[in-house]
């Protein structure tokens, strides 16, 4: 069985029509690229495996291991493995790192029936997790977020999922906004947590991000479905060509 | 030449209640001659001009007179059931070592009181004070802060019993006060409380009052003087399903440090006013709050500072969660006398509305007669942040535990403030205690 199929997904936003009868599927293990042009839908599909309001699905279905998500809040998707790395992540004042990992951590396992992690455990496992990826001390005892660079913000998403081991994990542009050794230090940091058990879904606009976090397969997406797939040869194709074969055809 | 405000509306039963209550104790309340005097003259106030209501500018949001349907007997003395629950009140600092004075309907309970001799500290009642004519007590009372509103001329006229606390200059406090005034029991009754606290110069101190109310009308009021060079932080604790009027009067000496702070929470109707006076040079103050409303709660917060003197800083600080249909006031005037230079003076407020149906009144105020002056104020009230709300949620944290963590990020820039680690970590778990009985 898939990890993920995603089947005829009609979504509307505000109104608008985004997704338009997007079919998908993932299987276990797999990385999988999404690329496309701006506003053809890839940002949404992200918030919709996520569970977010205001992205109403009038049409398909998502199965996570043969189980409908959608209509389940987003604390339970998570609970169920899903991960969303956002492309802007958000500041919380107010709400230090390291309980936010905490509480976020044992938010999942209560739900899934396991038990909470001891202080000492946790802190040794972000600790050596943090350590891996660059992430300070003094990051973890700070606001979430709050004063980081863009690099550091994204950082902290991928210890968040470095911590949080999801089943899924959707990488939203994860590469924006970021230098050359910052792009290094995350995709490494991907990298290590590819898994057989795991499976990521990158999206992205440019090549440059699969240079180091190397998809096994890839899709395009336009005006809200899927119009290509391929290996990882169909990025560079991409690069070389551009977007407007597939905003052409699909129009 | 009589004028028309003076021709006053029919008295409410409250009014009419409280005028009885008045006549009926007048006689076997504490002190003759000169506190008599001062107890008639308060009494007058009170029977000119009634209950203070919305067209009182300092009460337009509480409007007492509406609220206040009726007036309850005064509290008897406690029996042996009210001192037992007196016993137990005040647990939210059981963590944090302190020195308990415990009142149960106001009265004083020396037997459930901690009056371990400590050198510099005096500790007496006020009905003792008052009934002796004690001079110290007759110096300060009703001379901390000059001010004409009615419900602490209400105060004066019925005040019973309180704390009467004098920190000799220069001595530094073991422990924290901690003024325990609990009901006694679940019987509609009222108490007036009116205590004093003299920090003398180079003295510091930490005096916490908490009040749990029940079922009773509470009308407090605490005078307290910081003197030169003194440290004095103030804690107030209310909870209540009656009525409490609080009053906090304080004048600040010289280069003296002085912080109040004020947690509210699960009390039906509270009215907190403070008047503060910065009366000698280069000295800091805090005033700060945080109250947590749900039902029909209404809290407010009312503020009079009075920057009197240079070269002072005031930092104000009040935020309140509303849930249900409860209504928070916030009211702040910050006045800067005319020689009141290099006056530093920042205020906020900020309410988080949890409901479509909750109301916040937000009125910051400054009156600035000084030219070299910084001073400024700012109001916010907002819902908590969908965006912030999501991301947490997407993290598996489940929807009441994300808004409690971004409830208590929003009190927790107010709570840090806080010096004394212990109390920090009360009023901050005590705040947690109210976010988990949300519904």
């Amino acid at each position: 069985m898939s990890l993920l199929e995603i089947k005829n997904l009609h979504v509307e936003v505000e109104g608008k029509k985004i997704l338009n009868g997007l079919n998908l599927t993932i299987e276990k293990g797999q990385v999988a690229a999404i690329m496309g042009p701006n506003g053809s839908g890839k940002s949404t599909l992200a918030y919709v495996l996520a569970g977010k309001d205001n992205y109403h699905v009038t049409e398909g279905e998502v199965l996570l291991n043969g189980e409908s998500i959608l209509d389940m809040a987003p604390d339970e998707r998570a609970a169920k493995g899903v991960f969303l790395a956002f492309q802007y992540p958000v500041e919380v004042p107010g709400v230090a790192t390291m309980t936010f990992l905490r509480t976020a951590l044992n938010a999942q396992r209560k739900t899934r029936g396991e038990p909470e992690f001891s202080t000492p455990d946790f802190i040794k496992l972000v600790r050596d997790t943090s350590a891996k990826l660059g992430v300070s001390q003094e990051h973890l005892r700070r606001a979430v977020n709050v004063g980081f660079s863009g690099g550091e913000k994204k950082r902290n998403e991928i210890l968040q999922m470095a911590i949080l081991q999801p089943v899924l994990a959707v990488l939203d542009e994860t590469d924006s906004g970021l230098d050359i050794d910052a792009l290094k230090t995350v995709s490494e940091g991907v990298n290590r947590l590819r898994s057989p058990d795991r499976s990521m879904i990158v999206i992205t606009h440019y090549q440059r991000l699969l240079d180091y976090i190397v998809p096994d397969v890839v899709h395009v997406i336009s005006k809200g479905r899927v119009v290509k797939t391929g290996g990882k040869e169909l990025a560079l194709e991409l690069e070389a060509t551009g977007y407007a074969q597939f905003t052409e055809a699909a129009a | 030449m009589s004028k028309k405000a003076e021709i006053r509306a029919i008295k409410t039963a409250a009014e009419q209640g409280l005028a009885q209550a008045y006549a009926a104790a007048r006689d076997t309340l504490p002190g003759k001659g000169a506190v008599a005097a001062l107890r008639e003259d308060a009494f007058r106030e009170f029977d000119q001009r009634g209950l203070p209501h919305r067209r009182v500018e300092e009460w337009k949001y509480t409007d007492l007179r509406a609220l206040m349907r009726d007036a309850v007997p005064l509290a008897g003395v406690p029996d042996a059931a009210a001192k037992a629950r007196a016993k137990a009140a005040g647990a939210a600092l059981a963590g944090v070592d302190c020195r308990r004075l415990v009142f149960a309907d106001g009265a004083f309970v020396p037997e459930l009181s901690d009056l371990t001799p400590e050198p510099g500290l005096s500790i007496g009642t006020m009905a003792e004070a008052l009934a002796q004519g004690d001079a110290f007590v007759a110096a300060h009372v009703g001379k901390t802060f000059a001010t004409n509103d009615v419900a602490l001329a209400l105060n004066t006229a019925l005040m019973s019993d309180g704390a009467v606390i004098r920190v000799a200059a220069g001595t530094t406090l073991q422990r924290p006060i901690h003024l325990v005034f609990a009901a006694g029991s679940d019987t509609a009754s009222a108490a007036f409380i009116r205590s004093l606290m003299v920090v003398e110069q180079g003295a510091s101190a930490i005096v916490i009052e908490s009040h749990d109310g029940g079922a009773m009308q509470v009308n407090t009021a605490l005078e307290l003087v910081a003197g030169d060079e003194s440290k004095v932080d103030h804690f107030k604790l209310t909870q209540g399903g009656a009525l409490h009027v609080a009053s906090l009067m304080v004048s600040i000496g010289a280069r003296a440090n002085f912080t109040t702070f004020a947690l509210t929470g699960d009390a039906a109707l509270v009215r907190n006013q403070s008047f503060i006076r910065f009366a000698g040079e280069g000295s800091h103050g805090g005033i700060r709050g945080v109250s947590l409303l749900r039902g029909e709660d209404h809290v407010d917060n009312t503020l009079q500072i009075e920057h009197a003197v240079a070269h002072c800083d005031s930092r104000e600080q009040f935020k309140a969660v509303l849930d249900g249909e409860s209504r928070s006031v916030f009211q702040g005037k910050i006045v800067v006398k005319p020689h009141a230079q290099k006056t530093d003076s920042k205020m906020m407020t900020r309410a988080l509305l949890l409901s479509d149906d909750a109301e916040a009144y937000n009125k910051p105020e400054l009156e600035i007669f000084a030219d070299d002056v910084v001073c400024g104020h700012g109001a916010t009230a907002g819902a908590l942040d969908p965006g912030l709300k999501f991301y947490l949620m997407s993290r598996g944290i489940s929807d009441k535990e994300s808004e409690a963590l971004l409830i208590q990020a929003f009190i927790g820039e107010t709570v840090e403030e806080i010096e004394h680690e212990g109390l920090r970590e009360a009023v901050m778990n005590q705040a947690i205690l109210w976010l988990s009985r949300r519904a």
